[in-house]
């Protein structure tokens, strides 16, 4: 049945002084998949991912429990948490330029992070950095460049061979192609999924980003104000989304080959040029919460179609699971078949 | 019907290398015209050229009847208000210093065209026209969202009286809860006052659904412009 699980996150907190930005977080990420986690600025993705890594910043207090086989993650000390790093865990970064050191060429980076793990000769180490760079195309008279002689795409693409070094159990991808244009950012999701593939290699992807989820995802985690709102198989949750800040956002996102996302209308005729300007954009009201002063009950309610005046307002929404499909939100069952008109009158 | 804007040949160069090659396109009032493209592949040196901001090398930019690459700074200053900006980092387009109505009332001042007694409410009348509450006015941009910082920057636009809008990648810096409220915004200030829209962008999917032509652009030229379904 289900593949086994890999790690496993309980009730995740991770906090501020009194700030909490996650929030009460749990989920398994299952061995080979790719989970994406989504969520926009402030939702705590990037922190959930530090603390799946057992990286989480120095002032953060982590709270809850991340396991991996016998290991806990959270509160671990730093030899348990180093004997993980790049052999079962491993990170590539969202700013591959600041990952790497600006004074030494590129190869002899990962030959160190060769030698980091496995004891074996500089020459050694080298001949493998060098191999991994190829692999990931970049040329081996490339390797001996530094960091900014290569474009940004190159030098995401070497984090990537880093990362991939010891074929790590789990490497979680923090927004790996924020930055890049739209010919890069495939280039290196392809490259991740191809290279986590060959090496047997899970992928915790952390994005924005929804069509990256939809092509390259297996599951999807969407988080909003530090706790999950949805999470299941990337397919059915696209199709059917059960939480309406989900469908609000697969709603406002213009789709490829189409003018716009309505349910109902269709696209006017073809030959009047101010079809697309007719055509509103389904928009999610107001703007994302502020982590240090949330609303009392649950957190996307102030910018819900579907919230009530009672218990949307004041009992936080806690994730049940249906047929392989977990949700927080109480109306969930309340979201129409067609829930982009949800969001049409707002602008 | 005559173009808004009709660039002819424009070239610019940055030292040796030639960013802008040759590139000609059209905008009519109440058209949008997506320009698309990797990046470095000189979109926003264009748009900076078409506004007269970095003065292009070469070719012509026709703006409302008139041919600006000949003229000098003092005669193109009149004509400057009605082709504007609005930049892709919503934060770092406004003053940290300036409260939002004083970053609104900035260009009715430099204009000669504020009036003490009608200018605030000017100013509360472009807050409401982007969906912001005038209350908004006495915030500085730290303390408002980057999608309501965008909403000011698109106002302070509007202050002069724009006919062409140079949208620069308008939504790529913001959240994606919030993008579809600015482009919904861009398309009803456009259907009311008939402004043409460069519209500079890298996302297909938003060309597509925003745009009615699309120009492609990749090392410097125009390789490609074509209406959209």
């Amino acid at each position: 049945m289900n593949p086994e699980v890999l790690l496993s996150v309980q009730d995740l907190h991770v906090s501020f002084g009194a700030v909490e930005a996650v929030r009460g977080l749990s989920f398994d990420v299952r061995e080979g998949e790719v989970l994406a986690v989504v969520g926009e600025s402030g939702a705590g993705k990037s922190l959930t991912a530090r603390a799946l890594l057992g990286m989480p910043p120095r002032e953060a207090t982590v709270t809850g429990s991340v396991r991996m086989g016998s290991y806990e993650l959270v509160g671990a000390r730093h030899s348990v948490r180093a004997a993980l790093w790049g052999r079962r865990l491993a990170l590539v970064p969202q700013d591959a330029l600041s990952a790497l050191s600006p004074v030494h060429p590129v190869a002899d980076q990962l030959a160190a992070a060769v030698r980091s793990v496995d004891r074996v000769s500089r020459k050694a180490a080298r001949a493998r950095a060098v191999a991994a760079l190829e692999e990931v195309g970049i040329a081996a008279d490339q390797a001996r460049a530094y960091p900014h002689e290569f474009s940004g795409g190159m030098r995401q693409r070497a984090v990537i061979a880093m990362a991939m070094l010891h074929s790590p159990a789990l490497v979680v991808a923090d927004e790996p192609t924020t930055a890049q244009d739209p010919e890069t950012q495939r280039q290196i999701l392809d490259l991740l999924a191809h290279r986590s593939e060959a090496t047997g290699t899970t992928l915790v992807l952390v994005t924005h980003d929804l069509p990256t989820v939809r092509e390259h995802a297996d599951r999807v985690l969407v988080m909003y104000a530090g706790r999950l709102v949805e999470e299941g198989p990337v397919e059915e949750v696209f199709a059917r989304p059960r939480a309406p800040y989900t469908a609000g956002l697969l709603a406002s996102a213009p789709r490829k080959g189409r003018g716009a996302v309505t349910s109902s209308g269709s696209a006017a005729g073809r030959d009047q040029p101010q079809r697309t300007r007719r055509q509103r954009l389904p928009s999610i009201p107001g703007t994302p919460p502020n982590p240090s002063d949330l609303p009392l009950g649950c957190a996307f309610a102030p910018r819900c179609p579907l919230a009530d005046a009672t218990r949307c307002r004041t009992e936080r929404p806690e994730p049940e699971t249906h047929d392989g499909r977990t949700v927080a939100c109480h109306r969930w069952r309340e979201l129409p078949d067609h829930p982009a008109e949800l969001f049409l009158e707002s602008v | 019907m005559t173009p808004l804007l009709d660039v002819r040949d424009l070239v610019v160069r940055h030292g040796s290398r030639t960013t802008v090659d040759q590139v000609s396109f059209e905008i009519a009032p109440g058209e949008t015209l997506g320009l698309i493209g990797p990046s470095g592949c000189g979109k926003s040196s264009t748009a900076m050229a078409v506004l007269q901001l970095r003065r292009p090398d070469s070719g012509e930019v026709w703006f409302d009847g008139r041919e600006l690459t000949s003229l000098d700074e003092r005669r193109l200053r009149p004509l400057r208000p009605a082709m504007q900006p609005v930049f892709q980092d919503p934060y770092g387009s406004l003053s940290p210093r300036h409260r939002i109505r004083d970053a609104i009332a900035e260009p009715l001042r430099v204009q000669g065209s504020w009036d003490s007694a009608s200018g605030p409410e000017r100013v509360a009348e472009l807050l409401e026209q982007v969906g912001l509450d005038p209350s908004h006015g006495d915030r500085r941009p730290h303390e408002l969202s980057g999608g309501q910082c965008q909403r000011a920057g698109i106002a302070r636009a509007l202050a002069c009286g724009p006919k062409l809008l140079v949208l620069d990648e308008p939504v790529s810096a913001l959240d994606p809860s919030l993008r579809a409220g600015i482009l919904n915004l861009l398309a009803e200030l456009q259907e009311r006052l008939g402004l043409g829209y460069l519209f500079i962008c890298h996302d297909m999917a938003l060309v597509r659904h925003f745009c009615d032509r699309v120009a492609e652009m990749r090392d410097g030229r125009l390789v490609r412009t074509a209406p959209l379904p």
